[in-house]
């Protein structure tokens, strides 16, 4: 029997409890939803771009506590960083995510952070959870893509 | 069917024991540990419909209503077989009242789109209620979009029943169509369907009944309930999937234009003109799903040796004892169901998410429903944004709920630490 403790590690629970940067941006340069049609969560994902680098990022929304715990976690890690590193941060999280090939290293500082989203990529042993972690990301990238989107996960 | 084993095992006073019928269902065979309270989505299948339906297919097949040869007459008497007996599963007047289709969806589909244009004009009302799965919402917003139907919606009230005073009020000379479910698949809650009849046939309307959840857990009568359109399907009332039925009273099924063209449907087809058969192959173009309809007919007769009152004093004596088990657990509220549940436990577990709560609950194989039910409406309407769900079938005892409930305390560990 797989340890559910894998998937629910004690900073997803706190998190999920009490999420950080849980508030709406008045005037955000990028902002998109996030619709997951399948359990009904959403989510708004909040951006400040300073030129191309992330002054401020915040989330609003409602989901199970492993989509909360991504969204708490992926805005702290982005504060500061730059769209590339963003993206590349994303690509990352979403191929441990999935299972999938984490492709190249990421540069010091950006592994770091990805430790810190280490703890999410438990979802990979439970198919039907990997968009709880992966929504709010796919509602940074669609931000970033085209200002007030919204993109689903189906 | 084997009649008489089954009956030898399921003695006892108006009941049977879930124990033994469990062995007739193989899921539980090949996996033991299964804890199965997801039957309001798809209920299991009896060994019977297992292998009737093989059997079927081993013996009997041959496309049916054309073949001369023996083996197409057999399987088109098998086929219409199993329509009689949906007749007698529903005291249906009249075997022609009986139409073969996909699902419940399929079945509101079709009065939404034959029924619909050919006796509704833009300004027309059907009334529905908040206790609607989509599809019964859907349809007939669809049909608003085609010919400007006026969509009315009449609420709940403060228990989770249907609020007969507010909908009464909202039947008005326009309301042509009152379409409601018999059973609310969120929340479990028993709709008073005869006075919902009794009141929109007073005003003139017709009335669709959506029997999905109603179908496998109540003895059902169309003739006494009067009501035009019954609707259910296949798969929840332990058959294949793949197969529903809609019930329509002769006299509006015979008014109705057909649903889709094709094959089976027509008497006579030339490129200038074709004459349409009689009901209920009209509404029954191309060739249908025989294996499906003829594992339909063999379920139908599993629950007609079970006992239909026997099934509902089961799912009765089980929802109660479920409400009295889940309504001690600390911070678990079920959602009301007004003045009669059945079947069904919808409830919200100290605001966990739906989904985390089933996640653990799968691990102690536990099988439930997480989410909004197919009932988003609804959902807003109590402020939530799914619930978690447990449901009942034949199969479940006692020793499942006692295992729901302690799963949900393994929850709350995992939730409060």
């Amino acid at each position: 029997m797989i340890d559910l403790r894998e998937l629910y590690q004690d900073i997803i629970l706190d998190h999920g409890r009490h999420p950080r940067n849980f508030r709406a941006i008045e005037h955000p340069t990028h902002f998109a939803q996030g619709h997951n049609p399948l359990c009904g969560d959403r989510v708004t994902v909040y951006l400040t771009l300073d030129g191309d680098r992330i002054a401020d990022v915040s989330f609003q929304g409602r989901g199970c506590a492993i989509s909360t715990a991504a969204a708490s976690l992926m805005t702290e890690v982005l504060k500061g960083k730059t769209v590339a590193e963003a993206r590349a941060l994303f690509a990352q999280f979403h191929a441990r995510a999935t299972g999938g090939e984490p492709g190249s290293d990421l540069p010091e500082p950006l592994a770091e952070e990805m430790d810190r989203l280490e703890p999410l990529t438990g979802v990979k042993a439970y198919p039907a959870r990997v968009k709880c972690a992966t929504l709010s990301w796919h509602a940074l990238e669609a931000a970033l893509k085209s200002p007030g989107a919204t993109v689903k996960t189906e | 069917m084997r009649s008489a084993s089954l009956r030898s095992i399921h003695p006892g006073p108006g009941g049977f024991d879930p124990l033994l019928l469990k062995r007739e269902f193989p899921i539980f065979a090949t996996n033991p540990d299964l804890v199965f309270l997801d039957s309001a989505a798809s209920a299991q299948k009896p060994r019977s419909v297992i292998d009737g339906t093989a059997d079927y297919y081993r013996t009997d097949y041959a496309n049916v209503h054309r073949g001369v040869y023996r083996l197409s007459a057999r399987s088109t008497e098998l086929f219409e077989e199993a329509r009689d007996k949906v007749r007698r599963f529903l005291n249906a007047a009249d075997r022609r009242e009986i139409v073969f289709v996909r699902n419940t969806t399929e079945a509101i589909n079709l009065v939404a789109q034959s029924w619909g244009p050919a006796f509704l004009r833009e300004g027309d009302e059907v009334l529905i209620s908040e206790l609607e799965h989509h599809s019964n919402i859907v349809p007939w917003q669809l049909l608003h979009d085609r010919i400007g139907i006026r969509l009315v919606v009449a609420p709940i009230d403060v228990t989770g029943g249907l609020d007969l005073a507010a909908f009464e009020s909202r039947l008005s000379p326009r309301t042509r169509l009152v379409a409601v479910t018999h059973i609310a698949n969120a929340t479990g809650a028993l709709v008073p369907v005869e006075r919902v009849v009794e009141l929109a046939h007073r005003h003139g309307a017709k009335v669709l009944l959506d029997g999905s959840q109603a179908a496998p857990r109540l003895p059902v009568d169309v003739q006494a309930l009067g009501c035009d359109f019954y609707a259910f399907t296949g798969h929840k009332v332990y058959g294949p999937t793949g197969i529903g039925v809609l019930y329509g009273r002769f006299d509006a099924l015979v008014a109705m234009p057909p649903y889709q063209g094709g094959g089976e449907m027509i008497l006579h087809v030339s490129f200038e003109k074709t004459e349409y058969q009689e009901p209920p192959h009209r509404f029954e173009a191309g060739t249908p799903d025989i294996a499906g309809a003829i594992g339909l007919g063999i379920a139908l007769d599993f629950i007609e040796e079970l006992g239909r009152e026997n099934i509902l004093e089961h799912e009765e004596a089980l929802t109660g004892y479920g409400v009295d088990r889940l309504s001690r657990i600390p911070g678990l509220r079920l959602l009301g169901a007004g003045q009669h549940r059945l079947g069904i436990l919808s409830f919200d577990f100290d605001g966990v998410h739906p989904h985390d709560v089933s996640q653990v609950l799968d691990q102690h194989h536990v099988a439930v429903r997480a989410g909004h039910h197919c009932a988003q409406p609804l959902m807003e309407r109590l402020g939530l944004s799914g619930t978690t769900r447990a449901s009942l079938g034949v199969y479940n005892d006692e020793s499942d709920i006692d295992r729901l409930a302690d799963a949900l305390e393994a929850a709350r560990e995992m939730f409060s630490r």
